[in-house]
């Protein structure tokens, strides 16, 4: 059912990310690629942060918003100088806000290879109970 | 409505009737272009490429991948880089909301500014950044020269 057909990779730029508010911090930022995914049970995203260690990285949920910050310091050392430039690094900024109730003691996130993964499984409604009506 | 046609596919050349249309494809295109201070050669992955007295390095930013998923070689003045990248499935009964990621085969040659010793071409992998370090030849290092 699933043709795998290998395609070449396209590069894509990075997105400067825009926000309402002014970064206190100096610096780019930018806005990551993720993937985004719901099951019954719980909602997944996963999003390309290269560079990113897990010290930098800050997940913060409150108020049915999501946000992740992930820091990468600067890989060039102090006596080198660019040839060529096409990426630039910086700060890894995005927001979401999450329309389903989300269990908050059972988030998981992973962090492998520059890409984080973060589980947020869902609050499990309670199941209706059904009334009897005795018939009299 | 009679014509001559010369072959299957009409070349209307620059004058076709999608002239316009052609123009504004050739402008978003050129958008990498149009941004301050530095331009992509349009192939993944993007790559930096910087220097110091001993080495040339080599950046590439490729998340998600191991080690082994990446084949580098190296000659003396050019190395490259390939591989393919694979987004992992999820399984039944998923539904996507976003599909930002991106998967597939990339291979990349570049060419370097000066001449390089390949066999002490060191690359190392770590977050998602790619990075290779190459010692450049003596004839490529740059020579103080004392006046007399």
């Amino acid at each position: 059912m699933n043709q795998t057909e290998t395609r070449e990779l396209k590069p894509a730029e990075k997105r400067e990310a825009e926000l309402p508010a002014e970064q206190t911090k100096p610096g780019l930022l930018f806005t990551p690629a993720v993937d985004i995914f719901e099951t019954e049970k719980s909602l997944t995203i996963i999003a390309d942060l290269p560079g990113v260690k897990t010290e930098d990285l800050e997940i913060d949920l409150r108020k049915d918003t999501l946000t992740i910050i992930g820091d990468v310091k600067s890989p060039e050392s102090e006596g080198e100088s660019d040839i060529l430039r096409e990426f630039r690094t910086g700060r890894y900024l995005r927001r979401f806000s999450l329309s389903e109730v989300i269990n908050q003691k059972g988030i998981g996130a992973s962090l492998k290879d520059g890409v984080l993964r973060l589980e947020l499984p869902k609050v499990t409604k309670a199941v209706p109970r059904k009334i009897e009506v005795q018939a009299g | 409505m009679p014509g001559t046609r010369f072959s299957n596919y009409p070349d209307w050349g620059v004058w076709g009737p999608f002239r316009g249309l052609e123009r504004l494809r050739r402008a978003m295109g050129s958008v990498a272009a149009g941004s301050p201070g530095y331009s992509t050669a349009g192939v993944f992955p993007l790559t930096n490429v910087s220097e110091d007295q001993d080495n040339y390095y080599v950046r590439a930013e490729l998340p998600g991948m191991t080690a082994d998923q990446i084949d580098i070689t190296a000659t003396v003045d050019k190395v490259s880089i390939s591989g393919e990248r694979a987004i992992s499935e999820e399984g039944e009964g998923v539904v996507y909301h976003r599909r930002e990621r991106d998967s597939g085969t990339f291979s990349r040659m570049i060419g370097l500014p000066g001449s390089v010793d390949p066999d002490k071409v060191e690359a190392s992998f770590g977050n998602g950044m790619l990075t290779i370090k190459l010692p450049k030849s003596e004839a490529s290092k740059p020579k103080q020269i004392t006046v007399n």
